[in-house]
């Protein structure tokens, strides 16, 4: 039972959550800094489709490990990018921010699928040979690897530095940084770039690790879970942390189910999950803080 | 000298008028889209007059490419357009009661789901059994949206989040549901819809020649006017509307929060699940186990934000919405990728976040340019 567990469950739960941990991380250094990019989706796939084409069309000429590094760092530049459209909506304009959120949705489900008709005159990507190549005999990515350096980066950012200090004042009291002579629409423009690269690089280490192609519904809510899980974790790099292996995990079970006839429990709760858990977390949170002011 | 200073304080009073106006800063956002559209295609070696071609072949149903005229293209176009037109109200009654409702995604599942169980459950009776279970669905999809409302309203759990949230919850609910209790059902479909519960009217379908026009637009053209009614002229639609505007004002007026979040969202759910039940029984024989979300809740969105909240806003835009849908599939036959009616809405909907800012902008120098005139003078 338990090497099965070793050899099975825990590198597809890790390779699952990788990305998870990375889009919630970004999303997390964003709404740190006030604000809020529910796009992460969208710009998760950005940085898919971009990886999958890069990888696609170096592979043979570069090699494996050379092509894959830069998927990965284009990916990441194209997802800034994008991001810019957000920070210049939200920061310099101060439009809503779920608005110019659901555009960057919207434009990359139209963006992505339109270049891959006019790259490779199909619906999807070609695919490539091989994606990412595991370590050691249990097959742990190098993409679970990246997300621990990101996981400890953040927090000692966030925590550690001024630089974080700075950040997390723009989002509490973007008043009272100003005063302080914070450059605040800097500090949030840092924070939305810095997210949208990281949602990129999820995408892509996605992409390149459960798929051997980008197709117009690939990211599949993933992007969504992240939110979910920077709201269960409490906006806590700890929290968020522990809240994507949590919903990598309910996702890995459903993967490993397979077929919603097999078990007692169907394949369908275990996807649904994670989003009921947020739910319920986010309604017992505000319970709570309803009963302190007394207003219940 | 004189010339130069009327044509300058014309500038100014467009400007002006264009910052002041809803419809025509709707009608600039849209130009714009087709403009970056038009730019993109350039830039990558297509011809941009094949999409405005087929836009205009759907609206008039003139193939002029092949001297020809088809009305099932014009069939094709409102068909699209009903189900947008729901989710723009959907997104709209909430917009307008304070709450943004980014879960008419899941709300239209929850419409389709169980319009699809009803249509077997249902005595067949030709021409009511299909209207009742899309009717039934809507009911449960108001529900849903009542459960995200009475949440916000109770607890001042964030709307945005919690929407986001039900959309999946409905989808795997749904795929669940579908898979277990509808007639014969495996991961993809189940049994022929009974020939009573489907939305087919020969009538539309003769004078369409062919298209999937059904009688779910009778039940667009009720829900627009009821739209209306109720937030142009009730007491109800009137507190709404007053929540919108200010949410404290309301609760000191008597209005009570609670109730005004579950109504919006039950509202919200009630028009997006119609729109599924239509889509669902008016477009297919059989019954579907949904793959994937459809994006009319998201298409939805634009089609609320251009249409600027009122009832007739909305059907134009979901008009437009719905034209960009049925075009989409000609233009890909055409060698123009069908993805760039999805990249319009995108875009639309980007400058319509950014022209907050913009009119805030334009508005300070309307300002500046007219004491600058004052000063002249």
């Amino acid at each position: 039972m338990s090497m099965t567990f070793i050899q099975t469950f825990l590198p597809l739960a890790l390779t699952i959550s990788a990305p998870i941990i990375l889009a919630s991380m970004g999303g997390l250094i964003s709404e740190k800094s006030g604000i809020v990019n529910i796009g992460l989706e969208g710009l998760m796939g950005f940085g898919a489709f971009t990886a999958a084409t890069t990888h696609v069309l170096l592979e043979s000429s570069l090699g494996n490990e050379l092509s894959i590094t830069i998927a990965l760092i284009l990916a990441m530049i194209v997802a800034t990018i994008l991001s810019i459209i957000h920070a210049f909506a939200t920061i310099t304009f101060k439009s809503n921010q779920i608005i110019s959120g659901t555009g960057i949705n919207l434009l990359a489900a139209g963006l992505t699928v339109f270049f891959a008709q006019l790259i490779f005159n199909q619906e999807h990507t070609k695919p490539f040979q091989i994606g990412m190549k595991g370590y050691t005999m249990f097959h742990i990515y190098p993409s679970a690897l990246i997300a621990l350096i990101v996981i400890l980066l953040t927090w000692y950012i966030l925590n550690k530095r001024v630089f974080g200090l700075r950040l997390k004042a723009c989002g509490e009291s973007p008043q009272a940084a100003s005063g302080a002579g914070i450059p605040v629409s800097k500090m949030q423009y840092i924070g939305v770039l810095l997210g949208g690269s990281l949602a990129g690089l999820a995408g892509a280490s996605m992409v390149l690790t459960q798929s051997i192609q980008y197709s117009g519904n690939f990211i599949n809510g993933t992007g969504f879970i992240a939110l979910a899980a920077i709201n269960f974790g409490r906006w806590r790099v700890g929290g968020v942390t522990m809240a994507s292996l949590l919903f990598g995990s309910a996702m890995t079970i459903a993967h490993m189910i397979g077929s919603s006839s097999a078990t007692y429990i169907p394949r369908e709760f275990f996807l649904a999950l994670p989003y009921i858990i947020t739910v319920l977390s986010l309604v017992f949170f505000d319970y709570i803080k309803m009963r302190r002011i007394g207003s219940i | 000298m004189n010339m130069k200073k009327v044509n300058s304080s014309k500038l100014v009073q467009f400007v002006d008028f264009s910052i002041k106006n809803e419809f025509i800063m709707s009608v600039y956002v849209i130009l714009l889209g087709f403009f970056l559209s038009t730019v993109l295609l350039y830039l990558v070696g297509l011809k941009p007059s094949v999409m405005y071609n087929t836009i205009v072949q759907t609206i008039t149903g003139y193939d002029f490419s092949k001297y020809r005229f088809n009305a099932r293209y014009i069939g094709t176009w409102l068909t699209n357009s009903m189900p947008l037109i729901l989710t723009g109200l959907s997104f709209n009654i909430a917009l307008r009661s304070g709450f943004f409702n980014i879960g008419a995604e899941g709300q239209f599942i929850i419409g389709l789901t169980f319009a699809q169980y009803f249509a077997f459950l249902l005595p067949p009776v030709m021409g009511v059994t299909g209207i009742v279970a899309v009717i039934i669905g809507a009911l449960f999809a108001a529900g849903w949206g009542a459960i995200v409302g009475w949440l916000r309203g109770r607890y001042q759990t964030s709307e945005v989040v919690l929407t986001i949230m039900f959309n999946y919850i409905a989808f795997y609910f749904s795929r669940w549901f579908s898979q277990k209790y509808l007639p014969g059902a495996n991961s993809y479909r189940a049994d022929n819809f009974p020939q009573e519960a489907l939305l087919a009217n020969s009538w539309f379908q003769s004078i369409t020649n062919g298209s999937l026009l059904n009688n779910g637009l009778f039940l667009v053209i009720v829900s627009l006017i009821v739209y209306h009614i109720i937030m142009e002229k009730t007491k109800w639609g009137f507190s709404l509307r007053a929540s919108g505007f200010s949410p404290l004002a309301a609760k000191f007026a008597g209005i009570a929060p609670v109730r005004s979040a579950v109504v919006a969202m039950a509202g919200a759910g009630f028009f997006a699940g119609l729109a599924g039940g239509i889509v669902y029984l008016g477009s297919f024989t059989f019954a579907n186990v949904i793959r994937a979300q459809d994006q009319y809740g998201f298409t939805g969105i634009a089609v609320g934000l251009v249409s600027g909240g009122s009832a007739i806003g909305t059907l134009l835009s979901g008009l437009f919405f719905g034209l960009l849908n049925a075009a989409a599939p000609l233009m890909q036959s055409r060698g123009i990728p069908r993805e760039i009616a999805t990249m319009i809405s995108a875009f639309v909907v980007i400058f319509i976040a950014l022209s907050t800012g913009i009119k805030l902008r334009l508005g300070q120098w309307v300002i500046k340019a007219k004491n600058k005139e004052k000063e002249m003078d």
